[in-house]
Order: structure tokens, then C-alpha cells, then sequence
């Protein structure tokens, strides 16, 4: 059904952006147009998922050109559920940068920045274009760069050359995987690719294809041997930005993983082993990874790469059991990685640091709001019947049904390790006495009652949404049924953008 | 790099050069040209000007910082894109007007779009060469 | 003139894959560069070269009467070189940032925070 609708979340975010960097000077004015134009950003897609949840998927063909031949925006069920949470994540993250950013980053154009990259998320979830996709990524990237050197620290810079290298050059596979695709088939529409590709008679040349768009999109979402340029970067912008990009930068790789891997191609026997074995060297490298690290942002950031592992593995086992974990866990996923690093703000803010081995007694100065964060760090690891348990059920049960045995003991093995990890990081930040030797810079306190609500609201939103999502698994579960039937049945898809 | 004869020069073909962007902006639907190209010729433009004068007498006649450009030209270009919406077509759909207007030939919100690119396109090439070429001396 | 442009392609390809190994940021950026060239050249040989045939379609037609040059490729080419424009003069400045803070040349002098870490 076409509903002009659609583009909305893209829309309020870019006007956003523009009437900010209209008032370029003016901080307090761009503190509150960023926060109103994500709470009008939320009230948008939440309609628009609640429109595509009782109803059927829907299409906007830009500028009136029909599909295939121009760019068409698709809403469907996966979509509208990744925009509703990018909508979340990026409220809480302007409702926390509004303290938690400070002014000379917003005098460069901190706020208009986020929201360009939010629309470009946003765009990037909604299009139906494959090199339109393509020019949401670039918004993405373009975006993200600024974010990460604004500020200008050395070892901001030094991070954002690998993280500019590596997203460049997967950029150029994408692209150059955009143009073979073209070469054989002669469209760009993902749809009318669906019903193109697999009447190519050379089928090899198409899977070479496919290995292109793995690899640009393994690099996008930090899959094994491609994920160096994440832990050498996420931990050093602020909190706030850093949460932005740990919550939806990598999940924006992995949901074009999905799209383009259940609509274009459907992976055969060997490219289903290549992404399973890719998946169990993330698991274990990222769990590894955490086990070593001391800050917590960086230990944060081994864990993001972990639990990419467990949806890469989702798409390789190709069920709908596995499919229903994948997006349960990216659902999941949206909502705590990105308060994990809003905490990691919090914290650095109360302690000046976030060296484990110098933080401590966090529970016995901020009792309530640590317990707020141990709700966060339990979803994480994921303790019955909190969000992060229900998708690891799927994942189990899909696994053991396709025999693929060393991805149950790596999912084991990562649950393990994870909750070694947040259980050795709730010992030494909360429980551990604060160390005597080291003066504390406790610059929370110092902040008025306004202040601390703003910087403590957004954790308690991620952290509801969270709650619901644990609470509510049947919810979600109903939702990601519908998800994994729709990714595995494309037909509505192809009918609903094509006309037939 | 200062020479008599580029300055002289320069002084001529900055207006020139301007008239030729906003004559590339215009015929851009139809025929080879557009907003952007037309807003890199008239950056260019500006930039040969500020290699024969230098940066910050370029900077003088501009009177503002080319930065300024930026959301102007993406307020036009949005705006553009967004008005069918109101009237209930697609975003980005061309509207048109009925009757050619005299110079201008047929006018659509598609020229109105492309205006935008041209200011946006000329703020932002401006505004990344000066930056790197204020810095470096 | 395909031979000549896979030629190229591949002499581009093989450039850019040899700078982008090098040590040196410049070097990367370059290699970069052309890795971006290569494969907007890609895309303009997978649109079937034709000289002089615009796609349009006579005005007594309803169908093309002869080989038209596919204007897509060029569209998707014009756009890549805008971003890659936007993004090589970001790269730039970020490369001349981070040479004037560690005044060095060499991939392997960004690894001071690494190196704390441990």
C-alpha cells in the first residue's frame, strides 16, 4: 500500500538539522530543538510502526517515479521496528548530550551532526533502493566521522584514521558490488533484484558478488577478521556519541546484512558455513577481548563485537527459529548497548575515570541509581526473565536442530565470559571500596537537581525500555515471528513495492 | 603568489565566472549543467580571486562566512522537497508552473532544489579551502 | 576501448591495493583514491559503453528503435564522486590533524592508547 507517509522519521530529523545549523552560535536553543525533534522523531515512527503492525507494508515511490525505476522507500515490519528503536536510542542519547556534551563540541556543530546521522539511519532502515542504501551509508559514515574527531584529542584522531580507512574501503566494496549487481541484471530495485538475480544464468559470478557485499557489510558491523577499527575507536569520543554508534552504527551493517541476504541472495551451503564460522571467531575474539580490558568503554566495545557474533550466526543457520533469535537479540541489543555506554558517561562523570582498577564504591555513594544500572548490566548478560535471556533460547534451539555444535559451545562459552565480565565490573565499580590514594573528581555532584535528571532520565528510558522488552517477550516475540516469516517469505515484500 | 596580471585579471572574471554559474544552474534541467556544477564553478571562482588577493580579502567581499551558505541552501533544497507532500503527492515530486516565464523558461520546484544544492555546494567547497588554507600560513 | 578500461581497472586496482599496504597515511589516502576510481570506472564499463547514442526515445516511438547509452551508470558514478569528494577532503584534514600531533608519517605511531592499555 503507498502511504507518502513514510518518509517522516527522515524528514523531522533533517529539518532538525537544518534549523540548527541555522542557529549555529546558539547552544541552549539547539539543546531543545534536538530534544524536540527526537521526541517528534519517536512520536513518528512509533506511529508509523504501529501502522505497519496492524496493517500491511508500505511504500513510497520518491518523486513519483514507479518502482523499479526510481527510489522506493519500503516500510515493513523489520524496517518500522529498527527505526522505532533508533527513534528511542536517539531520544535518550539528546536528552544525555544535552549535559553530557560539552559546549565546545556543540559550538562545532555537535547537534546537527547527530541528527544528520540519525536520518541517515533512519534512511538507511527505510529505503528500498540498493544504492540508495549505498548513499544512506556514506550520510552514516560522513556523519559518524565528524562525531568521532570532534574534540580533537590525539587518540580521537589516531582511532578515527583506522575507523576512516577500514568504513572507506568497505564503502568501495559495497559500491563495487553495487555495480556488478547492476552489470548483470540491470536494476538497482532490491525487490525487482529479488526476482532478477536468480535468473542470471552465470551463478558464480553472482556469488562472487555476494562475497563483495559480505565483506563491506563485515566490515560495517565489525564481523571477525574485519572488526580491528571498533575497539581501536569507540572509546574515545564522549559517552554520548559513543553510545550512538555503539547501539546502531554496527546494527545498521547487520540489518543490510539481512535484507540483502534473505531478498537478493539466498546464501547456499557454503556461504551459510562462512557465515557461521565468521560468527563463532566474533563470538570468541570478542569475548576474549572483554576478558583482557580494563577500561570499561573498551571492554564495552569487545562485547558489542561478542554479541555481533550471535546475529551473524543467526543469519548463517538461515531458520526461522534462528531468524526470531537474530532479531530478538538485535532488538535487544539496540536498547543496551546503547545505555551501556551512556553509563559508561555516567560513571566517568561521578568518577573522573572509568580505569576499573581505580573506581570503586559506586554503590555505596548512588545506591539507586546503581541498581539502575545493574538492571542494564543483568539484561546484558541476560538473567531470566530479563531481554537478554529469551533470544539465547532461539539461538540454543535453533542451533541444536542444525547440529552446528561448536556455534552452541561458543554461545555458551561468550554467555560465560559475559557474565564473568560484568560480574568482575560490578565487584570492582560498584562493590569495591573507592580507592583512598587516587582523589576522585566527582563532578556529578556538583551539578544541579535539572542537570542530574537529564543525565540519569535517558539510562532510565533505555533501561524501562529494556524491562518491557524482558517483561514483554511475548510481545516481541509475536513481532519477530512476523519479522523472521516476512525475511524468509519475500513474496509480500515484492508484491507490496512491485505491484505483483 | 602575487602578480599584477592575475589580480587584474581575477577582478574581471570573478563576475564572469559567477554569471556562467548561475547560467549552468539554470539550463541544469534539461542539458548538461546544474546545481552542482554551477555551485563549483562559482566557488571556483571565488578561490581564484582568493589566489590572487588572498584569503581574506576574498573573505571581505563575501561579507559572510561562506558557512552561512550551508543551511540556506539546505532550507531551499528541502523546502522543495518537501512542499508536494502538502498537496499530497510523494517527496520530491516535480511541480510545475503552467507558463514559461520569460529568460527563465519553464520553472519547477526541481530549479528551486537545485538552488539549493548551488548554495549548499558553494559553502561547503569555500568553507573546507578556507579553512585549510587559513591554517596553513 | 572495454580492453583499455579493464586494463585500467585493473592497473588502478592493483595500485590502490598496493598503497593501501603501505605504512604511510598518505600513501593510504591515495591508495584509497584510487580504489574509488577503479570502481566508478567499474560501474561505467558495466553500463555497456555506446558513443553518442542518448537515451531518448523519438518523439513518434513508443520504444527505443536502436542501442541507447544507459544513463543510470553515469547518475551512480556522479554520485559516488560527490561523496568520495566530501569524504577525501575530510581525510585530508584529518590526515594533516593527526600528522601536526604525533608529527609522523607512519601508520604504526597511531598506537599510543593501545600501548597504555596494557
Amino acid at each position: 500500500m503507498i502511504d507518502n507517509h513514510i518518509i517522516a522519521p527522515i524528514l523531522i530529523h533533517l529539518f532538525t538539522a537544518i534549523i540548527q545549523l541555522a542557529c549555529w552560535s546558539k547552544t541552549i536553543t539547539q539543546r531543545v530543538l534536538s530534544i524536540a525533534g527526537a521526541t517528534s522523531g519517536f512520536a513518528f515512527s512509533f506511529a508509523l510502526f504501529i501502522k505497519v503492525y496492524n496493517g500491511e507494508i508500505l511504500t513510497m515511490n520518491a518523486a513519483n517515479w514507479e518502482a523499479p525505476f526510481g527510489i522506493v522507500f519500503v516500510a515493513d515490519l523489520f524496517s518500522s521496528t529498527l527505526v522505532l528503536l533508533t527513534s528511542i536510542a536517539a531520544l535518550a542519547v539528546s536528552i544525555f548530550s544535552s549535559v553530557g556534551v560539552g559546549k565546545a563540541r556543540m559550538l562545532y556543530g555537535y547537534f546537527p551532526i547527530f541528527h544528520f546521522l540519525i536520518m541517515g539511519l533512519n534512511g538507511a532502515f527505510l529505503t528500498g533502493d540498493i544504492f540508495n542504501l549505498y548513499v544512506w551509508f556514506e550520510v552514516i559514515i560522513i556523519a559518524s566521522f565528524v562525531l568521532l574527531t570532534l574534540g580533537g584529542r590525539k587518540e580521537q584522531l589516531e582511532g578515527a584514521v583506522k575507523y576512516m580507512a577500514l568504513n572507506i574501503l568497505a564503502s568501495t566494496f559495497f559500491l563495487t558490488g553495487i555495480g556488478i549487481l547492476y552489470g548483470i541484471t540491470g536494476t538497482l530495485n532490491m525487490a525487482d533484484l529479488s526476482l532478477k538475480v536468480p535468473l542470471v544464468e552465470d551463478q558464480s559470478i553472482v556469488n562472487l558478488t555476494a562475497m563483495f557485499f559480505i565483506i563491506g557489510f563485515g566490515i560495517k558491523s565489525a564481523v571477525f577478521p574485519l572488526y580491528f577499527w571498533l575497539p581501536s575507536s569507540y572509546h574515545t569520543p564522549p559517552s554520548a556519541v559513543a553510545a550512538t554508534f555503539g547501539g546502531l552504527l554496527t546494527k545498521v551493517g547487520l540489518y543490510a546484512m539481512f535484507r540483502v541476504f534473505t531478498l537478493i541472495f539466498i546464501p547456499n551451503e557454503f556461504m551459510r558455513t562462512v557465515l557461521i564460522v565468521l560468527a563463532i571467531l566474533t563470538i570468541l575474539t570478542g569475548a576474549f577481548g572483554a576478558l583482557v580490558k580494563l577500561d570499561i568503554r573498551r571492554l564495552f566495545s569487545y562485547l558489542i563485537v561478542c554479541h555481533i557474533g550471535f546475529i551473524v550466526g543467526g543469519l548463517g543457520l538461515y531458520t526461522k527459529i534462528a531468524f526470531m533469535g537474530a532479531i530478538f537479540y538485535l532488538i535487544h541489543d539496540i536498547m543496551v548497548k546503547t545505555n551501556l555506554f551512556l553509563i559508561s558517561g555516567l560513571i566517568r562523570q561521578m568518577r573522573g575515570t572509568l580505569d576499573t582498577p581505580k573506581l570503586g564504591g559506586l554503590y555505596s555513594e548512588y545506591p539507586k541509581i546503581s541498581l539502575l544500572m545493574a538492571l542494564v548490566l543483568f539484561s546484558l548478560v541476560g538473567i531470566p526473565p530479563l531481554s537478554g535471556f529469551w533470544p539465547k533460547i532461539y539461538l540454543f534451539e535453533a542451533s541444536f536442530n542444525a547440529n552446528s555444535y561448536f556455534f552452541i559451545a561458543s554461545l555458551i562459552l561468550a554467555s560465560f565470559i559475559t557474565l564473568y565480565v560484568i560480574a568482575k565490573l560490578w565487584a570492582e565499580v560498584f562493590w569495591k571500596e573507592a580507592s583512598r590514594t587516587e582523589p576522585l573528581s566527582d563532578s556529578f555532584k556538583e551539578l544541579d537537581i535539572f542537570r542530574k535528571t537529564l543525565l540519569v532520565l535517558p539510562v532510565g528510558i533505555l533501561a524501562a525500555g529494556t524491562l518491557f522488552i524482558g517483561l514483554n517477550a511475548e510481545f516481541i516475540i509475536q513481532v519477530v515471528d512476523r519479522i523472521s516469516n516476512e525475511l524468509l517469505d519475500t513474496s509480500p515484500y515484492i508484491k507490496a513495492v512491485l505491484g505483483k | 603568489m602575487r602578480s599584477a596580471i592575475l589580480q587584474t585579471a581575477s577582478r574581471y572574471l570573478l563576475p564572469i565566472l559567477l554569471l556562467f554559474s548561475v547560467f549552468l544552474l539554470l539550463r541544469g534541467h534539461y542539458y548538461p549543467g546544474g546545481g552542482f556544477v554551477g555551485g563549483l564553478v562559482a566557488a571556483i571562482a571565488f578561490v581564484l580571486h582568493s589566489f590572487a588577493h588572498g584569503t581574506t580579502n576574498t573573505m571581505k567581499i563575501i561579507g559572510y562566512k561562506p558557512m552561512a551558505l550551508i543551511p540556506v541552501g539546505l532550507g531551499i533544497a528541502s523546502l522543495a522537497m518537501f512542499l508536494p507532500v502538502l498537496i499530497g503527492y510523494p517527496v520530491m515530486t516535480g511541480l510545475w508552473f503552467e507558463e514559461p516565464i520569460p529568460v527563465i523558461g519553464m520553472m519547477g520546484s526541481a530549479l528551486f532544489f537545485d538552488l539549493g544544492v548551488y548554495l549548499v555546494v558553494i559553502g561547503v567547497v569555500l568553507t573546507i579551502l578556507f579553512t585549510i588554507s587559513l591554517h596553513t600560513h | 576501448m572495454e580492453l583499455l578500461l579493464v586494463l585500467l581497472i585493473g592497473v588502478l586496482y592493483s595500485a590502490g591495493v598496493y598503497l593501501i599496504l603501505r605504512r604511510s597515511m598518505v600513501r593510504l589516502l591515495l591508495g584509497i583514491m584510487l580504489l574509488g576510481n577503479a570502481t566508478n570506472l567499474l560501474i561505467f564499463l558495466f553500463g555497456n559503453i555506446t558513443k553518442g547514442k542518448p537515451p531518448i526515445i523519438k518523439a513518434d516511438l513508443k520504444v527505443f528503435e536502436e542501442i541507447y547509452a544507459d544513463p543510470v551508470p553515469q547518475a551512480l558514478i556522479l554520485t559516488a564522486i560527490v561523496i568520495s569528494f566530501g569524504l577525501t577532503s575530510f581525510a585530508i584534514v584529518l590526515l594533516k590533524r593527526v600528522y601536526a600531533l604525533i608529527n609522523s608519517d607512519d601508520l604504526d605511531d597511531l598506537n599510543t592508547p593501545e600501548e597504555e592499555d596494557l
